[in-house]
């Protein structure tokens, strides 16, 4: 059985409840044990990295090292926001013995780096658990167009977040979504960032931003666009009503998770996966796949 | 940007320039002005100056004008400018540099909303260990006196079921707190 240390991060317990459904379920129908970080704290995630560098390092860190405790060798993040942070502790304290020593004169237990940081998606899409998933597939999605929607901070910059994919044109989930018989579409907004971090000081931008997201995927003939990114997926999905008012238009672009999506064609129940979570309501999506 | 001495602007700031250089690790004298960087940005459109632009003011010393700028507190660090430069700085940490250089300086007209987001975000994190939405939002309104912002997504989160009423407090609050003391001097 693989083993994986895992960061929910606070997303996954509120707006991204059907991200943490959905992936514990996959997991354990494909043999995949997530292990929670214990008495984890919040990465801190931008606000923490406006307002000063070691802070932004320290709490990531504390996370970090508390997965160690566990018998892993890799951490996941399903958060691209949370994914990014951790990945900033490994490649600076990785490279300035310095500093990772003032960071973990902050910290109870100290960070040795002795657990690795993983590409949450990459826990599925290697060929192994791939060749694992076709085998599983129960009901195949026949026919639903997805487009893959990877979030910017999980792939840039590729440097430091150690991407194993194409940081323009990734692969990682459209292979995935292959797996289960969908189809990826050919889009170009797969890691255009969609302004989430703007929702509060600059709406009218990140408005802007969502509807070219969602209007590329409409326009590339997408039934839905999955989301890899707790972050992303509640600006596409909660923020839909607002873009459709603002720009005279509708989408009703459901935005379920990469995870919902092999869950449902594993056969699993809906509700079990929280399909009811999601805002745009999916059921046109479910009935293409046949299962509403 | 009217006329100015370019010169005389320059040795003036030049302590400046070197700062940043030396913060965000980022030699920007490496530029080429190719605006590769400006191209795929995705808030080039509301920004005042392109990227490319605060890498060359910066090069020229333009000190207040690049803290008095929109840029950076429109930048979301998408690290895309990053992923593409043709030369490896690291635009999107230049942009981290330039805002702590803007608060430092006092530059912070355009950015009351952005900071007093971080404090809410940060007080809950500090007092909880992990973020309290509810308590987020109640701080930042408090702070900016808008009583109604995010008030749209509060009650269709609370319907799907998707919004903490209390807050999850850690274990480790202790050593919460003692990392926040230690790196902000105890504010
Ligand atoms: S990204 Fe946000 S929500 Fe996710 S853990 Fe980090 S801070 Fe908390
Ligand atoms: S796409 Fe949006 S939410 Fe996702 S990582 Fe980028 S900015 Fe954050
Ligand atoms: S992409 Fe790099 S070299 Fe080109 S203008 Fe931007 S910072 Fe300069
Ligand atoms: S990090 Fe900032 S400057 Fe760079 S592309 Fe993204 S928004 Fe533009």
């Amino acid at each position: 059985m693989t083993k994986y240390a895992f960061y929910p991060g606070c997303s996954l317990e509120t707006g991204g409840i059907e991200y943490g459904m959905s992936s514990h379920a996959v997991a354990e129908a494909l043999g995949i044990e997530l292990l929670e970080v214990p008495d984890w704290n919040c990465c801190g995630a931008s606000s923490a990295h406006m307002t000063d560098h070691l802070l932004s390092l320290a709490l990531p860190a504390r996370i970090l090292a508390l997965a160690e405790t566990l018998p892993v060798d890799e951490i996941v993040a399903p958060c691209a926001a949370c994914h990014a942070r951790f990945a900033a502790v490994e490649y600076e304290l990785g490279r300035d013995e310095e500093l990772k020593q003032k960071v973990n004169s902050l910290l109870e237990r100290p960070y040795t780096g002795k657990v690795k940081l993983r590409y949450y998606l990459d826990i599925f899409s290697n060929s192994e658990t791939l060749a694992e998933i076709e085998k599983k597939v129960k009901k195949p999605l026949k026919g639903l167009k997805v487009a893959c929607y990877y979030g910017c901070l999980f792939v840039k910059p590729p440097k430091i977040v150690n991407f194993v994919d194409d940081p323009e044109d990734p692969q990682s989930m459209d292979n995935i979504i292959r797996a289960l018989g969908a189809e990826p579409v050919q889009w170009p907004y797969k890691t255009e960032c969609c302004g989430a971090s703007l929702g509060v000081t600059l709406e009218d931008h990140c408005t802007k931003l969502c509807n070219d997201i969602l209007r590329f995927a409409r326009d590339s003939g997408a039934d839905c666009i999955a989301a890899a990114c707790p972050l992303c997926q509640a600006n596409l999905d909660m923020r839909q009503v607002t873009v459709e008012k603002k720009y005279g238009v509708s989408y009703r672009m459901p935005i379920p998770f990469f995870t919902q999506l092999i869950g449902l064609a594993l056969g699993l129940d809906p509700k079990t996966l929280g399909f009811p979570k999601l805002f745009v309501d999916p059921v046109s999506m479910l009935k293409k796949v046949g299962v509403a | 940007m009217g006329e100015v001495n370019l010169s005389q602007v320059m040795d003036r700031n030049r302590s400046f320039v070197d700062r940043v250089i030396e913060e965000s690790g980022q030699d920007i004298r490496q530029c080429y002005q190719c605006a590769k960087c400006s191209g795929g940005c995705p808030g080039s459109s509301a920004m005042d100056y392109p990227p490319n632009q605060i890498i060359r003011m910066l090069m020229l010393g333009m000190k207040e004008e690049v803290l008095k700028s929109h840029t950076i507190w429109v930048c979301m660090g998408c690290n895309t400018c990053t992923t593409r430069c043709i030369r490896d700085i690291q635009v999107a940490a230049v942009m981290d540099t330039l805002r702590q250089e803007a608060v430092r300086a006092g530059y912070v007209d355009k950015a009351k909303l952005v900071l007093s987001f971080n404090e809410s975000f940060l007080w809950t994190v500090r007092t909880f260990g992990r973020l309290f939405e509810p308590g987020m939002a109640m701080i930042n309104n408090l702070k900016t006196g808008n009583f109604m912002k995010d008030m749209q997504f509060g009650l269709p989160l609370m319907l799907k079921g998707k919004a903490s009423m209390f807050p999850h407090r850690i274990k480790g609050r202790r050593e919460m707190k003692k990392i926040f003391e230690k790196v902000q001097g105890g504010k």
